[in-house]
């Protein structure tokens, strides 16, 4: 039997089974590889918040390494008290943005290296072409940056792209989030300006002005939900923060 | 054999896809700002583009003309998707330089150009190879652009800084300009001119 591979009939069969079985194939293949790059993922998420301490770990450590350097996690709200019933860990930061502040659930991770103590935020904002995020670790003095690290979807390689880069994370090292007089400045990104004298600002990517500025934007708004939480830990250990 | 070779050869200079055929050039102007991307890229698309080949070839009898697009299509975004999932799944770090670019390799048109003019009409095996020429003749001019596109733009070789922070305290600067595509554009025509200008035989080809 001679199968006419120009016919309508033809046609129609082979479309509508090329599109079942692809349908099938892609969706098996991510239903099979699912909970792998869900455990991917929880890894690097750890190794993230490991990174922005100085720790920086391959992913098959980075559980051992997690527990030893983060020794308290918990969920606060825009008033600075603890909610209970939620692990720091599960809360999903990009459900959380989208709500009022006063509506928050707060991730804190508290982590000890070296007899230091840092405090460590997650941030998460939009960037040029989709989500950006990652984590600021502030020294016990909860104003001096430790250190972060910032990722992202899909911004432009080269460009907006270089927030995941270490070196774009060693310029917040230093920088404060609280001026002189005790108010919430956050950290500007920021062109041309002379960034290595000033504790907020930091240098924005060349060519990635819009990713910079949404990262600007990110740091402030998540950051500044933390307010109340971090006044009232430096009315706590008043005696050990100096200005 | 000679005339398996030249599959892989031609598309290196005299058919370059990009600079001949003038095919991938938005890719190549988005991703040449630093070097490592730009590899990352040029490798996907060698997998991409060669399996694609294949595939596209052993089906090729089987392909109704009228759908034979969408057929393509449809070949090219599964084997990206496909290639994406695994990666994510058992190569995690490579998934992450990857994922950017899915979107933008679902759309180069040398993927398509080649379906279209080679392996719709060629064996598996002469496709595989015209799909790995080709994407070779794509990376060597995505290195060549990139190279001078970070030099020139960044300062740097590979994310390696080359340009001596005495040049920069003398008052060098970056070329900023480098970094947009309008320039990777300019140094794609400046390549094509040197080309043109010592093989003859390109010249008079629209």
């Amino acid at each position: 039997m001679k199968i006419n591979v120009q016919s309508n009939l033809y046609t129609f069969i082979y479309a509508s089974v090329m599109v079942i079985l692809v349908a099938l194939g892609l969706s098996w293949t991510y239903l099979k590889l699912k909970p792998l790059q869900e455990e991917n993922r929880l890894k690097e998420k750890k190794q993230a918040i490991l990174a922005s301490i100085g720790v920086y770990t391959t992913r098959d450590s980075a559980q051992i390494l997690f527990d030893k350097y983060i020794v308290d996690n918990f969920v606060v709200d825009a008033n600075g008290d603890k909610v209970d019933g939620i692990s720091a860990f599960d809360v999903e930061l990009e459900k959380e943005v989208k709500k009022d502040i006063k509506d928050r659930l707060l991730p804190v991770f508290i982590a000890k290296k070296d007899g230091q103590t840092f405090y460590i935020f997650p941030v998460y904002g939009k960037g040029l072409w989709g989500p950006i995020w990652g984590y600021v670790a502030l020294e016990d003095d909860l104003n001096t940056v430790y250190g972060v690290t910032f990722d992202h979807k899909g911004e432009t390689p080269g460009l907006g792209a270089e927030i995941a880069e270490r070196w774009f994370w060693e310029q917040f090292k230093g920088k404060k989030i609280f001026d002189e007089n005790g108010n919430f400045v956050s950290i500007a990104v920021v062109k041309g300006a002379d960034t290595k004298n000033d504790p907020h600002k930091v240098d924005a990517i060349s060519g990635g002005t819009m990713t910079s500025k949404g990262l600007e934007a990110m740091l402030f708004d998540c950051l500044q939900a933390y307010v109340n939480f971090i006044n009232k830990e430096k009315a706590k250990t008043g005696e050990r923060w100096a200005s | 054999m000679g005339k398996l070779t030249k599959l892989v050869t031609e598309p290196l200079n005299l058919n370059n896809p990009i600079t001949v055929q003038i095919l991938g050039i938005c890719s190549a102007l988005a991703v040449t700002v630093k070097m490592k991307p730009a590899v990352v890229m040029a490798l996907s698309v060698m997998f991409v583009l060669a399996f694609a080949n294949v595939i596209i070839s052993l089906l090729r009898n089987t392909i109704p003309t009228r759908i034979r697009i969408i057929v393509q299509l449809v070949v090219i975004a599964s084997l990206v998707i496909l290639v994406d999932q695994f990666l994510k799944a058992y190569l995690y770090d490579i998934s992450k330089q990857l994922s950017v670019f899915v979107g933008l390799i679902i759309t180069n048109c040398i993927i398509m150009g080649r379906l279209e003019a080679f392996a719709l009409g060629n064996k598996p095996l002469p496709a595989f190879l015209d799909g790995i020429g080709n994407a070779a003749g794509y990376g060597i001019i995505l290195i060549i652009v990139s190279f001078f596109r970070e030099l020139l733009g960044s300062g740097t070789v590979w994310g390696i800084q080359v340009i001596p922070d005495s040049w920069y305290a003398a008052g060098y600067q970056n070329n900023g300009l480098m970094i947009l595509p309008p320039m990777a554009l300019i140094t794609i025509g400046i390549i094509i001119w040197i080309q043109r200008g010592k093989y003859k035989e390109l010249q008079g080809r629209s």
